[in-house]
């Protein structure tokens, strides 16, 4: 992406005011995407974004500056601003010899984005509409988006590493209005991997935009959600986003050091049931956070993070991990080169446990059957978290009935995960979530088995 | 006002003057610098300088839509930008609605949304105020003695549009903000909470104001309780009246309307709400962040009335919703140079009622202060308007703010709330985002906790 003499005297001269470390990070991102609605393709888009963010480590200090101009006078100036953002007084030339490393792919990418007409791109988009549509005549409106992007990345700093990655993501989404005398009610449904187009050789758009449909239609009979505290059971694949917000943002080595998570100090203890092993693996073939190296040039990888119960270990990016004098997770991640890297999760997920599915639901006299989630967002000090139910059923009698409205549930992050009682053996990976943290949005994945929460707050009006 | 800064009106130009015969294009060129110093345990944890500029192209031809943007004014990208647009055109279908817009002879307001001071503030005086504010906030409360980070941010940016049928317009503003996230410890328990203080210039930030307010809201909630599940009078204070009508404008965006995704859809000159209630989307009064010359079409801004004592007035359009609807552009078009125009407010407030929030707060026999929510993009669905957030806060008992609570939702609808709110307070607050609001109250509301 750009020439290894040119990233060394980019290097050298954002050190060349004193600092410990200089890294660049270089990105070239071509994107596309099409949207579907109101019955008619609205609009095919694309873009290109291009650039370098340049930051130098002094002590605690972090200097930034980034640019979208490659040339050698801009990188040049980039670094000159990093460099005095960070400066620390010392000085000093400082070689630096690149020794390039090698990322093993978490899967192969069979056709880019770039070789595929525009005109199948949007011919799945009318295929999606007319399938929506067809779910049944209360759907009143159909949006269908299709997305691609190809990130290109090289990651050198002033320790000699020098890496690159390609990231290509593919998403679909269909979302459907379904309409009736008791109001609008909204379904939606969405599919992402880290391949090419060849995500539509094993998934049917149609599939995809009947899930969202129904989803729709199931709510216009739902009752209000009721109101209080009462077991919750989350169906396999729906539900990551708990844990997710649970305990995964309270997991991360940055917030942990501030004393803003209720998990600092807790490593080695009990936090979960035995039948709880929590799992952050950027190396997950296809799944949306799956990456070959994290934004500082970290090799993805597969971390416990809870195991049999136990709080193992954090999640970590490179200042943390060079501070505390550890292996680098593969978790330091940004939105884009105009960003600084911090600690994010990739795909994390909740290991099968031992239960039937079926005898956790029939074991639960009356509750929530909650199918599939919607987003959520954490308060990691308290440990306080939400999340919306987009499908949810009540349970009464052991047995799944009617439908409910779409709300909010709220917990408390270690006192749901001590208290989980009933662990399925029917895991299943969730549909692709866009994580949001300090205002950078990264693409991360989530799953978990059917599992029971014996008490949750339901935000409900009943 | 003057085109001091006409270099990226130009390059808009140059792009829009490249249409050919019987094609439309439209280039939205953008250009900003911004700073960024984060303090953390006195010392300077990070210092950001950046600078960004970018173009999107759209075309439309025969009635059909493209669109591309470059993340660089250079050359190259710009015109392979209008290149990648002009055949993206011939993938969108047809649409009779479809065209750019024209100038519509709406005055452009007189405004200076320019902090011209601003570029003079040396980096080591905001990195100073960064500093300067960790230690105000840890210094003042046995309780607070750490932040999570504490950081001043600045940033200013010029926007302009031109298009082939005649738009040529060019505007520009700048803020600034402080802005600590203080955590309270006591007995084993932690609570985190921010404060801010925004400005267009640097003399407008108080480091006190910021350090007060993430004080107080901090140790308020330190001691917090679950509550039991109840029904209660919700009272909201101005910056979470503001979010809630941040929500209720996007449902009365024209956009959402004409695609069936609005339950206003068809209630214009029906009472939406309590009489009690007025609100404006007005680009126009400097007194908002929001504030603007242009939309992102190239239109004037304008002010919009959208409720007059609970009576809906009109939808906010962009031409294409506008010309679409039969009524006309009301100069609410909202882009990044990443996107297609769609529609939004940027200065939504509402009129101040009668009483101060001691007043408000005062008629409340047994209810709620909410001063956080969280879930909302989970837990608000704008077509249904079907409500469920979590809420942090003080019970309020015989007028009095009285115990803190956590780990509730409330729950109604959009819909719901507005018809029955029951007072509007005169204690008008603009906030970061650029909208304003007052503190509201809402009888009989359900609240799920224990």
């Amino acid at each position: 992406m750009l020439d290894h003499d040119l990233i060394r005297r980019t290097l050298s001269i954002a050190l060349h005011t004193g600092g410990e470390l200089a890294e660049i990070f270089v990105e070239d991102k071509a994107s596309s995407n099409a949207i579907f609605d109101d019955g008619k393709v609205e609009n095919l888009s694309s873009g290109r974004d291009r650039g370098a963010g340049i930051r130098v480590i002094v002590g605690d200090t972090t200097g930034f500056a980034h640019t979208a101009d490659l040339s050698e006078a801009g990188l040049a100036e980039a670094a000159e601003a990093a460099g005095a953002a960070a400066r620390s007084g010392g000085g000093g030339v400082q070689e630096i010899a690149l020794t390039r490393q090698d990322a093993p792919r978490p899967n192969d990418i069979a056709i880019l984005p770039e070789e595929v007409a525009k005109a199948r791109k949007v011919a799945l988009l009318r295929r999606a509409d007319e399938a929506a549509r067809g779910a049944g005549s209360a759907i009143t409106q159909v949006t269908a988006r299709y997305g691609d992007s190809r990130r290109r990345i090289l990651v050198a700093n002033s320790d000699g590493l020098l890496t690159e990655d390609d990231q290509v993501r593919t998403l679909f989404t269909v979302m459907a209005v379904a309409s009736a005398d008791t109001g609008m009610q909204t379904g939606y449904q969405s599919l992402g991997r880290t391949i090419g187009f060849e995500l539509f050789d094993s998934y049917d758009v149609e599939d995809l935009a009947r899930e969202a449909a129904d989803r729709a239609l199931l709510k216009l009979a739902a009752r209000p959600a009721p109101s209080g505290t009462m077991p919750v059971v989350i169906g396999p694949g729906g539900g990551g986003v708990l844990f997710h917000e649970a305990c995964g943002h309270g997991l991360e080595a940055d917030l942990v050091a501030k004393g803003a998570s209720v998990f600092a100090g807790r490593i080695g203890e009990r936090v979960a049931d035995p039948r709880i092993t929590l799992v952050d693996d950027g190396t997950m073939a296809e799944e949306w956070g799956a990456l070959a190296i994290d934004d500082e040039g970290s090799l993805a990888s597969r971390n416990v993070l809870i195991e049999d119960g136990i709080l193992t270990d954090y999640m970590w990016d490179l200042l943390r991990s060079r501070k505390e004098g550890r292996p680098r997770s593969g978790n330091g991640r940004r939105q884009s080169y105009k960003h600084l890297p911090m600690v994010r999760m990739t795909n994390t997920y909740v290991l099968a446990g031992p239960d039937d599915p079926a005898q956790i639901v029939a074991d639960t006299p009356t509750g929530v059957y909650v199918a599939h989630l919607g987003g959520g967002q954490v308060n990691t000090a308290t440990g306080d978290f939400v999340f919306g139910m987009t499908e949810a059923y009540l349970i009464e009698d052991g047995k799944i009935t009617e439908p409910i409205r779409e709300g909010n549930l709220i917990g408390n992050g270690p006192a749901v995960l001590a208290s989980i009682d009933a662990v399925g053996d029917d895991f299943a990976m969730g549909s692709p979530g866009m994580c949001g943290k300090d205002g950078q949005g990264v693409p991360v994945g989530d799953g978990i088995p059917t599992m029971r929460v014996p008490a949750l707050t339901i935000g409900g009006t009943a | 006002m003057p085109l001091d800064h006409p270099e990226l009106l130009a390059v808009a130009v140059r792009i829009a003057e490249m249409a050919g015969a019987g094609e439309q294009v439209e280039a939205y060129v953008a250009r900003s610098t911004s700073t960024s110093v984060k303090a953390y345990g006195g010392e300077v944890e990070s210092l950001t300088q950046a600078s960004s500029a970018g173009v999107g192209v759209r075309v439309i031809v025969d009635h059909r839509e493209g669109f591309a943007y470059a993340g660089t004014l250079d050359e190259g990208a710009v015109l392979e930008a209008l290149a990648e647009a002009r055949d993206n055109a011939r993938f969108g279908e047809p649409d009779e609605f479809n065209a750019l817009a024209e100038p519509d002879g709406v005055a452009v307001a007189d405004l200076d949304l320019w902090p011209a001071g601003l570029e003079h503030v040396a980096t080591a005086d905001k990195v100073a105020m960064a500093l300067e504010l960790e230690r105000a906030t840890t210094g003042r409360d046995a309780r607070v003695s750490a932040v999570r980070v504490a950081m001043f941010a600045d940033a200013r940016g010029e926007g302009a549009v031109a298009t082939s049928t005649g738009i040529r317009a060019w505007g520009r503003a700048g803020s600034c903000h402080l802005a600590v996230q203080a955590l309270a410890v006591h007995d084993g328990e932690t609570q985190i909470a921010a404060g801010l203080s925004v400005g267009r210039e640097v003399s407008d930030l108080s480091v006190d104001e910021a350090a007060s307010d993430a004080i107080l809201r901090a140790t308020r909630l330190l001691g917090s309780t679950k509550p039991a599940t109840q029904r209660l009078t919700l009272v909201l204070e101005p910056r979470m009246t503001a979010t809630i009508l941040s929500l209720v404008g996007g449902m009365l965006n024209g956009e959402a309307v004409l695609k069936g995704r609005s339950p206003f859809a068809g209630r214009v000159g029906e009472a939406i709400s309590s009489p009690l209630l007025t609100f404006v989307d007005d680009p126009t009064d400097p007194q908002s962040l929001g504030a603007e010359t242009h939309d992102g079409e190239g239109l004037a801004c304008r002010r919009n009335e959208l409720v007059v004592h609970g009576v809906l007035q009109g939808f906010l359009q962009n031409s294409y919703t506008g010309r679409r609807s039969g009524t006309a552009s009301t100069g609410s078009a909202q882009r990044g140079v990443a996107s297609t125009p769609g529609v939004g407010a940027v200065a939504l407030a509402v009129a101040p009622g009668s009483g101060t929030h001691e007043d408000v707060l005062g008629t409340v026999e047994h209810g709620l202060f909410v001063t956080s929510m969280a879930g909302l993009h989970s837990g608000v669905n704008p077509v249904s308007g079907d409500f469920s957030v979590g809420v942090e806060g003080l019970m309020v008992k015989g007028g009095e703010l009285a115990e803190p609570i956590r780990e509730a939702t409330v729950a109604s609808t959009l819909q719901r709330l507005l018809l029955d709110i029951s007072a509007v307070g005169a204690d008008l607050e603009w906030l970061p985002d650029g909208t304003g609001g007052v503190t509201l109250v809402i009888p009989d509301i359900a609240l799920s906790g224990t």
